[in-house]
Order: C-alpha cells, then sequence, then structure tokens
C-alpha cells in the first residue's frame, strides 16, 4: 500500500506518524470538579482550580483515567501499572498555571496496534507507541476586539489522551484509514466522541520522505488538521513538498508546519531553534498513578466488542465479505442497525439493502444511522416483502425511496399504493396476449428470428401492470404464447 | 491585660472554659497589643472587626455549652494562607490586592473549631528567605535584643511574622509554613516553640505553594503543649490535596506528661557544621546531658549524606517555585503592568512584582529544569533526596528521635547577610535535611547566647511520630526552662 512519491530522480516513500489528541468523554474534568460541555458561555465551567487561583490543587479524577485505561485495552496495548503526571511548563495567556499537567517519560499506556482496513478489503497494522493522559489548554480568543484578546478557560484543563502512532504509515489513504479506525474504535469504546470538527479529535502529522533503502529522512510535524480530509490533503501536500526541496538539492528544516486549508498547502510556524524548552519534571501537587491490576481485568471484561472482532464474526457468521463487514462495524450504531435488521433474514441481502440504498439516502440527506428514517425494523420488513415476492426488487426501491421520505412502514406503503406483485398467471396472460395483439408487427419480427425484441415484449408487460407482474411469470407466459 | 497576653494557650483555654475572662476581653487584650507593637511590623493585615465578631460569637457559643476546642482563642495566620474575603498576598507585590474567594483547609479547621483571626503576619515573600527581609511589607523585628545593644535584629524566616508576634504576645500562638526550616529557624530566632509536621500530615489546599514536595504547614507557639494543642487541630487527611496523608490524627495533648525515660535518641555527628560557634556545640551538649538525665538512651549516630542536603534542597526547591510562581503573570489576578504585547506585559508585571530574592531562585530553578542541565542538577539532586531520606530511615531502626541545634547561629542585624545568599542560605543547613525527608521536626527554645539572644534544640522524629517528637520537646522545655518574656 506504500504510495509512491515519482520524483524527477526517481521513486520517494512517505514515511508518516500521526499524534492525535482525544478529549476524553466525561463530565468533569482532569483535575478539578468544573463541567466540560461543549458550547457553554464562556469561563461558566472554570474552577479555582483551573484558573490556576493560588493555593490551589489538582486532583485526579478517576473516570478519565479508567477512560485511558478502556481506550489503551481497546488498542491492544500495555497498561503501565504505574505511571507519572510531569509538568510542561510555557507562558501562554489560555495556559493560567504557565505548566500543562502531562505524561511525558512515564505514560499510562504502553505500545499496542491498530489494524488498517484498505478499500480493497486488505488490512494492515500501525503500532501505537504510547497514550498518556494530559489536561487541553484554554481558549485564546482574537477576533472580538481588534486591540484586545480575550480568553476563555472552558476547555482549559478538560482532559485529553494523547495518542501517538509509530512511523508505520505510508500514505495519505492509510492516514485516513488509521484515523477514521482510531474513531470507531474510541467511539466503541465511548472514551472519545470523535468529533473533529468541535476539536474533540485532533491531530498533528509528522512527515518525511526517503528514497527506497534509506533511513528516515528529516521530519515536519503539520499542525491544525480539522478533519480527515485535511490530514489526507496536508501530507500529500508535504511529502511533494518535501521531494521537491530534496531534488532541488535542499535540505528538509525539522519544523513545525501549518495547515493552509483554503490554500492545501503547509507553511513554518516555527523552526527547530525556536522550539520550547518545556522543563518537563513530576509535578510534585500529584502522587504517581499506581494501578491495580484487578481493576484493570475489571475493565477488561467488560469491554464492548470492538471493530475488529465485529468484522471478523460479521464474516465468519454472516458470510459477508469483508469489504462489506468492515463498512458495516466501522460505527457501532451501523452494526447494531445490522443486525437487528438481519435477524432471521438473509444477511447478504440485508447488507445490500443497508450499505447500498440506506448509505446512499443517508448520505444524500446528511443524516447520521441514528437518526434514520427507516427503523432496522422496518428496513427488515421490507426485505420480507421482497423475499415472500410480494413486491419485486425494482419496486422494493421505490418502496424504500417512500419509507425514507415518510418514515412509514413497507407493507404500508404497497397496500396503500396497490405495489403488490401480480403473481396471478391468468391476469398476467391476459395482458400478454393484450400485448401481443397490440403488437403484432413485433411478434412476427421476433418470429422471423429477431430474439431481442422479447425484450421489448416483456417491457410492454411490464408497462401495462406498472410493474406489478412478477418477472419471472412475465417471462414464462411470453415464452409459451410465442412458441405457441 | 497584660496578664491575659502573657497565657499560653492552654492556660487562657482554661481560663475561658473558667469564666474568669471572656474571648472578646482575650481578644482585646491582644488587638491592644498589636496596636502598640506596631513597629515590629509583624502583622501586615491586622483584622479587629473579625477579630472580636468572632470572639463574640465564642462567647455566645460557651454561653450556649457548644464551646470547640480552640473556641475563643485569638491566633495569627501567615500570610501564605489563602483566607476567604482577607487578603492574602505572599509577603509580594505580585498579589497586591488578591482577596481568595476560598478558605485554606489549615485555617478552616483552626475556624471550624472556634479559633479567632487576629490578622495576617508578615513572611519572606512566597516564603523565599531565612531573615524576614525578602518581604513587600518590609522586614519584620525581632522582639529581642542583644544584651546591651538596641540594634534591630532579623525574627528568622520566612515564618518571622508568625514568631515574633507570638514572642512579643501579639497572639497565643500562630501558624507558619516550612519548606526548609521556616517555621524552625525562626522560633529558634524568636524564642517559641515551632514545629513542621510530617510532610501530607496538615493539607497544603489553600497554601500558596513554594516548593510543593517540601511545604508543610505547622504551629508556632509558647509551649510544646500549645503546639500539640494546635497541631491537632491543624492536622488531617483532606481529599483535595493528594499528597495529604489519609491516616487518624491522634490527640497529641494526652501523648504528653507521660516522660522519656527509655527513649533512644540519636545525635547526628554531621551537623558539627564547619564555623558552628562554640556556644551552639555547649547548646547542644546541655540538650543531651538533660534527655539523659531523664531516663533516655543517647547515641551518635551516622547521616553520611548530611552535607549535601543544602546544595540539594536549593536545586529542588527553586526548581519547583520556578514553575509554582509562573501563575502570577498578570492575566488573572493581582498585579498587571501594560506591555507592548503579551510578553512584554509578563515581564514587566513579573518584573515590577517580584522581589531580587523571588527572581534569584526562579532563575536558578528555570536553570536547574533546562535541557542539558536536567539530569547534572535537577536529577542529581532527586537521587540526593532519595539517599538523605535513606540516611534517617536507616537511624530511626536503632533511635527515636534524633536531636540536633535549629541553627548554626543566633538572630543577626536587619541587613547583614543580604549580599550574600549563600550565607543567608546557611540558616538552613540543620533544617534542611529533614525537610527533604519530609520528616516531622520541632525547635525548642533551650537557651540564651552569650549575646542574650535565644537559640533552639530541634527534635526530629520518624515518618508520622509528631507525639514522640513532642514528648521530646517537652522533656527539653522543662528541663531548660527558658523565659520567652526575657525580650521585655
Amino acid at each position: 500500500m506504500t504510495a509512491r512519491i515519482a520524483g524527477r530522480t526517481g521513486d520517494f516513500e512517505m514515511v508518516i506518524g500521526l499524534e492525535v489528541h482525544a478529549q476524553v468523554v466525561s463530565n468533569a474534568k482532569l483535575f478539578s470538579g468544573a463541567g466540560t460541555a461543549f458550547g457553554a458561555e464562556p469561563n461558566c465551567q472554570v474552577s479555582p482550580v483551573d484558573a490556576a487561583m493560588p493555593g490551589m490543587l489538582p486532583v485526579i479524577n478517576e473516570f478519565c483515567v479508567e477512560q485511558a485505561v478502556r481506550t489503551g485495552l481497546g488498542l491492544k496495548a500495555e497498561i503501565n501499572s504505574f505511571s507519572v503526571f510531569d509538568r510542561k511548563n510555557y507562558f501562554y495567556p489560555d495556559l493560567p498555571a504557565g505548566y500543562q499537567i502531562s505524561q511525558y517519560s512515564q505514560p499510562i499506556v504502553g505500545r499496542g496496534s491498530i489494524l488498517l482496513d484498505m478499500d480493497d478489503g486488505a488490512t494492515r497494522e500501525v503500532g501505537i507507541t504510547r497514550l498518556h493522559l494530559e489536561q487541553d489548554a484554554g481558549k485564546s480568543v482574537h477576533d472580538r476586539d481588534p486591540q484586545v484578546t480575550h480568553v476563555d478557560l472552558n476547555r482549559n484543563g478538560i482532559a485529553l489522551m494523547e495518542i501517538v502512532s509509530e512511523p508505520d504509515i505510508r500514505s495519505a489513504q492509510e492516514a485516513g484509514a488509521y484515523l477514521r479506525k482510531l474513531r470507531s474504535i474510541l467511539r466503541y469504546l465511548g472514551t472519545c466522541d470523535g468529533n473533529m470538527e468541535q476539536g474533540s479529535m485532533r491531530c498533528d502529522a509528522n512527515v518525511s520522505v526517503r528514497r527506497d533503502g534509506e533511513p528516515y529522512g528529516i521530519r515536519c510535524e503539520i499542525k491544525n488538521l480539522n478533519s480527515v480530509r485535511n490530514v489526507m490533503r496536508a501530507i500529500d501536500y508535504e511529502a511533494g513538498r518535501q521531494v521537491e526541496a530534496i531534488e532541488d538539492g535542499d535540505e528538509v528544516a525539522q519544523e513545525t508546519r501549518l495547515f493552509d486549508a483554503a490554500k492545501g498547502t503547509t507553511r513554518t510556524m516555527r523552526g527547530k531553534e525556536e522550539a520550547h524548552d518545556y522543563r518537563y519534571f513530576p509535578d510534585p501537587d500529584l502522587v504517581p498513578l499506581v494501578l491495580d491490576p484487578d481493576w484493570i481485568a475489571a475493565i477488561e471484561a467488560a469491554l464492548p466488542e470492538l471493530p475488529d472482532d465485529k468484522k471478523n464474526r460479521f464474516v465468519e457468521a454472516y458470510g459477508l465479505s469483508s469489504y462489506d463487514a468492515g463498512v458495516l462495524v466501522s460505527e457501532r450504531a451501523c452494526a447494531e442497525y445490522f443486525e437487528t435488521a438481519a435477524q432471521g433474514r438473509d444477511p447478504k441481502v440485508v447488507a445490500n439493502w443497508l450499505t447500498v440504498e440506506l448509505f446512499g439516502a443517508l448520505n444524500k440527506a446528511a443524516l447520521d444511522i441514528d437518526q434514520s428514517p427507516v427503523s432496522a425494523r422496518a428496513l427488515g420488513g421490507l426485505v420480507d416483502l421482497i423475499a415472500d415476492a410480494t413486491i419485486s426488487g425494482r419496486i422494493a426501491k421505490e418502496v424504500f425511496a417512500e419509507m425514507f421520505e415518510t418514515g412509514r412502514e413497507a407493507s404500508e406503503i404497497v397496500a396503500e399504493k396497490g405495489l403488490k406483485q401480480v403473481t396471478d398467471t391468468r391476469e398476467i396472460e391476459a395482458v400478454v396476449d393484450t400485448v401481443l395483439a397490440e403488437h403484432g408487427n413485433k411478434v412476427a419480427e421476433f418470429r422471423a428470428g429477431k430474439e431481442k425484441l422479447f425484450g421489448f415484449l416483456v417491457g410492454q408487460v411490464m408497462k401495462a401492470t406498472k410493474g406489478k407482474a412478477n418477472p419471472k411469470s412475465v417471462n414464462e407466459i411470453l415464452r409459451m404464447r410465442l412458441s405457441d | 491585660m497584660a496578664v491575659l497576653i502573657d497565657l499560653t494557650l492552654a492556660a487562657a483555654r482554661d481560663g475561658l472554659e473558667g469564666g474568669g475572662f471572656s474571648a472578646r476581653e482575650l481578644t482585646q487584650a491582644h488587638l491592644d497589643a498589636m496596636a502598640e507593637a506596631r513597629p515590629l511590623n509583624a502583622y501586615v493585615a491586622e483584622t479587629a472587626e473579625r477579630a472580636l465578631a468572632d470572639a463574640d460569637r465564642a462567647d455566645e457559643r460557651r454561653r450556649r455549652g457548644e464551646a470547640t476546642p480552640l473556641e475563643g482563642l485569638p491566633i495569627a495566620v501567615k500570610d501564605l494562607f489563602c483566607t476567604r474575603g482577607v487578603a492574602s498576598t505572599a509577603g509580594s507585590h505580585i498579589l497586591k490586592g488578591f482577596v481568595p474567594p476560598y478558605e485554606s483547609t489549615v485555617t478552616a479547621n483552626l475556624w471550624a473549631t472556634g479559633a479567632v483571626m487576629l490578622g495576617k503576619t508578615n513572611m519572606d515573600e512566597f516564603a523565599m528567605g531565612s531573615a524576614n527581609v525578602t518581604s513587600a511589607y518590609g522586614p519584620v523585628v525581632n522582639p529581642w535584643r542583644r544584651r546591651g545593644d538596641d540594634t534591630r535584629l532579623v525574627p528568622g524566616g520566612s515564618s518571622g511574622g508568625s514568631t515574633a508576634a507570638t514572642a512579643a504576645r501579639l497572639c497565643l500562638a500562630a501558624i507558619g509554613t516550612d519548606t526548609g526550616g521556616s517555621i524552625r529557624q525562626p522560633a529558634a530566632f524568636c524564642g517559641v516553640v515551632g514545629m513542621k509536621p510530617t510532610y501530607g500530615r496538615c493539607s497544603r489546599f489553600g497554601m500558596i505553594a513554594f516548593a510543593s514536595s517540601l511545604d508543610q504547614a505547622g504551629p508556632i507557639t509558647r509551649s510544646v503543649q500549645d503546639a500539640a494543642i494546635m497541631l491537632a487541630v491543624m492536622a488531617g487527611y483532606d481529599p483535595r490535596d493528594s499528597t495529604s496523608v489519609n491516616r487518624p490524627v491522634p490527640d497529641y495533648e494526652s501523648s504528653l506528661g507521660t516522660g522519656i525515660e527509655g527513649l533512644r535518641v540519636g545525635v547526628p555527628k554531621e551537623y558539627r557544621v564547619d564555623g558552628m560557634p562554640a556556644e551552639i556545640g555547649a547548646l547542644w551538649q546541655r540538650g543531651v546531658n538533660w534527655l539523659t538525665d531523664q531516663g533516655t538512651e543517647v547515641r551518635e549516630i551516622c547521616l553520611p549524606h548530611t552535607e549535601y542536603a543544602l546544595p540539594t534542597y536549593y536545586i529542588v526547591a527553586p526548581a519547583e517555585a520556578s514553575s509554582n510562581l509562573a501563575r502570577y503573570d498578570g492575566v488573572r489576578y493581582g498585579l498587571r503592568v501594560d506591555g507592548d504585547s503579551v510578553d512584554d506585559m509578563y515581564e514587566r508585571t513579573r518584573a515590577a512584582g517580584f522581589g531580587a530574592e523571588v527572581k534569584r531562585r526562579v532563575l536558578i530553578g528555570t536553570y536547574v529544569l533546562s535541557a542539558g542541565y536536567y539530569d547534572a542538577y535537577y536529577l542529581k539532586a532527586q537521587k540526593l533526596r532519595t539517599l538523605i531520606a535513606e540516611d534517617f530511615r536507616r537511624a530511626f531502626e536503632s533511635v527515636d528521635v534524633i536531636l540536633t541545634p535549629t541553627t548554626p547561629f543566633a538572630a543577626f542585624p536587619i541587613g547583614d547577610k543580604l549580599d550574600d545568599p549563600i550565607a543567608m542560605y546557611l540558616n538552613d543547613v540543620l533544617t534542611a535535611p529533614s525537610s527533604l525527608a519530609g520528616l516531622p521536626a520541632i525547635s525548642v527554645p533551650a537557651g540564651l547566647s552569650t549575646e542574650g539572644l535565644p537559640l533552639g534544640l530541634q527534635v526530629i522524629g520518624a515518618p508520622f511520630d509528631e507525639e514522640t517528637v513532642l514528648r521530646a520537646a517537652e522533656a527539653l522545655e522543662q528541663a531548660a526552662d527558658f523565659d520567652g518574656s526575657g525580650w521585655r
């Protein structure tokens, strides 16, 4: 899956590592009892601890620790039963204490891995280096007043999980697949809502390029990436820029770059020389985090079935293709929808209806599966009507569109609109006879050897029955009559 | 009313209980004394109105038979403790006008048991100093003078306001904080009892941080019994301080009066520091004799890493301070000096708001944590800290308490050692090791120097063994029979 970049002087390979900041789902902040709801009035979710008032002390929120452990387990990672919180020191108005409490040399979660599901159905493993807990900073608001910067501390102190990948990613597509899969796992676990637009999942990308067989090149860190698409765009641009620089005989400078989404380019934010000296040291206000193995085991035992396991089960138990299974499990709600709808029905038919019709319609209407006007039970009802030949597949698509529009049951729509398939052969025979009589010349031509007119005649019969005639019966009767 | 202010906390408690005088009378007597003693500059804020209101409430509760342990007893609070609605400045210009909307746990414990707040006492800026000369509110004056010499002397620091106030009868007792000796050293200089409990014994919540891994609140009193009474109220687990320890608080007062026969006392030879005056050595020997006379078994012990304690302390404490003091940036509270940019505002605010000693320690702390220096300084200091604690742990396998002098010299004139920070830092040489090890330690006034100034003896105990420390201190107190009003 390695994406080659064809340069003037030969091919290059991209080497990408991603750092994801995932906001922990928790009602309270990492070290204070203040709330975490998105979109609250500025500075209304701030405790004296968050505002770094004199004499205030942080106290760890155990639920956030549990969420980090749960995430670590979901990433098949080592859980460190001993970890330490450090202070990362720097001055900024939205960082009230003058330091961020983070984990530096002893994080709560160590090595793990993520399996990427690529579009061709193949999978690829990307290593997780570590996951650590840290505080988010507040927000500086520069656009309210031309002269003054405002500071909103609502976000300050909210728990983040920084999840760092190994430099195992080799293309923008893989980076996208990594983020989608990570988001899927986090959502399954309920540890992060994964909403990149609201900033509850943020990503920095480390990008370098190299020729075959060479060691890693010098990397640039790209910031300000607020969607999966922008991560992919930024990587492609940045890798291209680096190849060009190398081929022009320039050195790639190790630096932090900003992505400009409007232009689709990256630009220097700060060089290596301007890098901060964060003066990390263990936070003396906190004691090391020591986790009880039984407690970890209890969290592990209560983990939900995760996307990879679910996907394997869907392939084995329902006979779905790896690709379809991958699509269905990417969101827990989709997988649940599928399993409800497939109950007692042909799973492949149900999967097909989901991935083609339902997802298409949802996508067009910009709705999530949770907001689907057609419930899993209702879609099952539609599939049942096809299975017992009440309606044809073609009619079913019309019925589905109506269901999606109105939220009504398939059987109701079929009954009301008289869409029930005509399987009464005498009725079909009568229509066939009428059609044959009306198109005497076509019949003659068919009999003279113009066989493809058979399709035309079938079409006429279907048209006359408004599509309700059982296509199989129409075929049989027509063949019988024409061979007379 | 001179009689009332001369009482110990315990005697005043008994007097109130017996109905001999009211909390209001007791409080007023102190307020009058405070007004007269303003040249000492011991208080940065006197809260007379509140004190009288507190006292009236205490009298009312006592009338109703609802008196709590410190009911109606007027005490002073070092200005490092945040007190709700009362300006709390840490002796710094940068916190000018800062009025906390919350109460520190230790002071809340005091008020909950009926104590009366007389005011906030002066201190070295952010508790950085050993002479109370770094305060933004000017130096505190020790009530003691050299015999036949009216030169104004330092009270020691950083809790110098609290010790001067306690010595000068401007409160029945006070609370201070000790990071490397900030309770014990000024207690020794002012001839009062000062105790630093085990790290984690008292909550640090609401106590303005200097060096978080060392800071500990403690009582300053005129008797060991008073220290026991105060500590029992101040101590206790607080879920708001992750480093506070969850174990029951003994009734320290009741552990007194039982004698110390059979107690094993260690005397560390490494505490005989270079240039220590002979009279300090003599005082120490007197202490050994007093304890031996009371049936203890005194033996020499070895604390081999002692000589590294002071340099270790002066790396660890400034490192933590440089980070703890980053929050004073002019953005949210306290002083702000406007500038052309946010960085300019930070620089101007901190340049104007911090004094020279605070700046020195922030610089040292920033340096020792910097990339390339961290391993050589901060990390090495942490390792030494572990070794120093290990020295004590081993020592306490064979002794119950350790006896040392509190300071290598007596109080000195205001202005001395100002141009020589290293000489100033030597004040902590005998107190810093037990601070680094987090151990309980007390200073008891034990005699006078040849110049007539108070000298203290220090008793160091094993972790959370404040009871034994207090018992040994009581034995020294009885033998020394120190006259705390000798400055008059």
